[in-house]
């Protein structure tokens, strides 16, 4: 039993994610707020309680709402933008290829900080470029719920569409040419094959990617907070990350707060489990 | 000609991908005078590196960037040393606890951490009555924090590296008289070197990035502030001095593109063996 070779890994992983989570789930039974943190006061055990303040709220549905819908749409321009341009990499010269893969690699590695902020700038109502060429001056961008989440959703796919782009380029690279030269033989034409070959040999790969970014939309924390400056006019712009937060740190209801997060981390456990399976297809040994 | 129209889409897109930071990089160089204007070119005549001098000077963002980097080290060297020792226990030992393990790391990346801030912060404010160091406040907490959160997706990355050694390179060492301590440091470990690449980048960058713990824990020592955190203190609701943000902007991306750079190739084959192994 190599336990001195786990051991490392379990003394980080144990206090410092697994008990945590514990306590998530503890705190989420507690009404646990101000008086409690800094008045020494017992904390109280509420059973389900915060979860049905949580279910009872309407603000509560529209966010859990709006946080679906908002990742749905950034998961599917990014696979869409990512998909596409994987396919469009295969058909390019060397010099557009390599200015391609630079352009998305700087934008991958740019923190989801500094993204925010520069596309701030760019939307800026009174200094941005956006307004300046389109002739809007002092137009706010964030003013309108909807516009203020598309706005956000492209930081988001501008961030995540080149691991999409990367991983899908690299898995039809890894397409024996043989296989395609065959379905050539057999008269097949290049749509044809791309349909009936290329497609279902990177099902499994793309299954995976569709995952990835579900469960890092559904996650989408820094963009919101800094762009809307805590979730947006009135609160309009809330995902459940967000929303978690500002209910445990800024309104001091922390029991409320960790009901959500595992209102989501169960949300996230459902599509983890087809994660698994996707996984298990490609043939992945657990 | 098809090729030359799908070359030119190509490199549009390139265009529009790397504008944002490319207007990043230009504002933090511009004069204020340019950044006011009215009128903005994509150029500059007058480079000036006024925003940067303030940024490092008034604002204190050496002092952040400082920070910053000696957390994200840390954080890259102990996940990288740690997750070594673990990925090879999990490919190279079979024991009853495996799968478990094994689809426990998988779904710990998906826990939303940002959610464990508020019983982490509890955690760290306790701890660090008990011991100094890793208390609210400190660097040591985030660094704390950053490993915990690296470590399942390093584990589950390396072990594709670890299984891609043939064990008979380890075996002909048995043979040879070589000790368990010689074959794990001397012969696994650079043998792995190009996974323990694509692994820190990710490790890199989940500690550099992070804003949530940082803007969490770190409440009243200013001094002990990582950049992202930093920044947000910089960004004022009416009048922001859009050329220093820039440039504090710029001096946080850096670092990372260099990185990332670096290891691009790595990266690629070293992802490949996250997805398919």
């Amino acid at each position: 039993m190599p336990l001195w070779l786990l051991l490392p890994a379990l003394a980080v992983l144990v206090p410092m994610f697994a008990y945590p989570l514990y306590q998530l789930g503890l705190l989420s039974l507690f009404d646990y707020g101000q008086p409690q943190v800094s008045g020494g006061e017992p904390a109280r055990f509420v059973g389900a309680g915060n979860f049905r303040t949580l279910f009872a709220d309407p603000a509560f549905w529209t966010v859990l709402g709006q946080t679906v819908v908002f990742a749905a749409g950034c998961v599917l321009v990014t696979l869409a933008l990512g998909a596409a341009l994987a396919v469009l990499m295969t058909r390019i010269g060397k010099l557009a290829r390599t200015l391609l893969s630079y352009a998305a690699l700087t934008a991958w590695a740019a923190p989801a900080m500094t993204g925010s902020v520069v596309w701030m700038f760019l939307f800026d109502s009174n200094l941005g470029l956006v307004n300046e060429v389109l002739g809007l001056d002092g137009h706010n961008w964030l003013y309108d719920r909807t516009v203020a989440f598309a706005l956000v959703g492209a930081v988001v796919v501008w961030h995540s569409f080149p691991f999409v782009m990367i991983t899908l380029y690299a898995g039809i690279q890894a397409i024996p040419p043989s296989v395609l030269e065959a379905a050539a033989l057999d008269g097949a034409s290049a749509a044809t094959a791309f349909r009936r070959v290329t497609a279902p040999m990177l099902r499994p790969l793309i299954a995976i990617v569709v995952i990835q970014s579900i469960i890092w939309d559904f996650k989408v924390f820094t963009q919101i907070y800094v762009m809307t400056r805590g979730g947006g006019i009135a609160g309009q712009n809330m995902v459940l990350n967000v929303y978690a937060y500002q209910k445990a740190f800024a309104s001091s209801q922390y029991g409320l707060g960790s009901a959500i997060g595992i209102v989501m981390t169960l949300i996230l456990l459902v599509v983890t489990l087809f994660y698994l399976r996707a996984l298990r297809r490609t043939g992945e040994v657990l | 000609m098809r090729r030359r129209v799908a070359d030119t889409v190509a490199i549009l897109v390139a265009l529009v991908t790397v504008f944002p930071i490319y207007w990043m990089v230009l504002s933090a160089l511009k004069p204020n005078g340019e950044i006011l204007s009215a009128d903005p070119r994509p150029w500059t005549l007058h480079p000036t590196l006024d925003h940067f001098r303030s940024a490092l000077g008034v604002s204190g963002f050496g002092r952040y960037f400082l920070n910053s980097l000696v957390v994200a080290l840390a954080v890259v060297a102990l996940s990288a040393l740690v997750a070594f020792l673990a990925a090879v226990a999990l490919t190279r030992y079979r024991f009853r606890s495996r799968s478990t393990m094994l689809v426990m790391f998988l779904i710990a990346q998906m826990v939303p951490v940002e959610a464990l801030s508020i019983p982490l912060f509890f955690q760290i404010r306790d701890l660090g009555r008990t011991v100094p160091g890793v208390g609210l406040n400190t660097l040591g907490s985030l660094v704390l924090v950053q490993l915990a959160f690296s470590l399942p997706f390093a584990i589950w990355m390396l072990r594709g590296f670890v299984a891609a050694v043939p064990p008979e390179v380890e075996e002909a060492a048995i043979m040879d008289g070589a000790s368990r301590f010689t074959i794990l440091w001397r012969i696994l470990f650079p043998l792995i070197a190009p996974g323990l690449a694509a692994t820190s980048v990710f490790s890199f960058i989940t500690a550099w990035n992070d804003f949530l713990f940082a803007k969490t824990f770190i409440i009243s020592a200013t001094e002990n502030q990582t950049l992202p955190a930093a920044l947000l203190v910089f960004f004022k609701p009416d009048e922001n001095d859009w050329g220093g943000i820039m440039a504090a902007s710029t001096l946080m991306t850096v670092p990372v593109l260099v990185f990332f750079v670096f290891v691009r190739r790595r990266l690629v084959s070293g992802l490949g063996g996250a997805v398919k192994e």
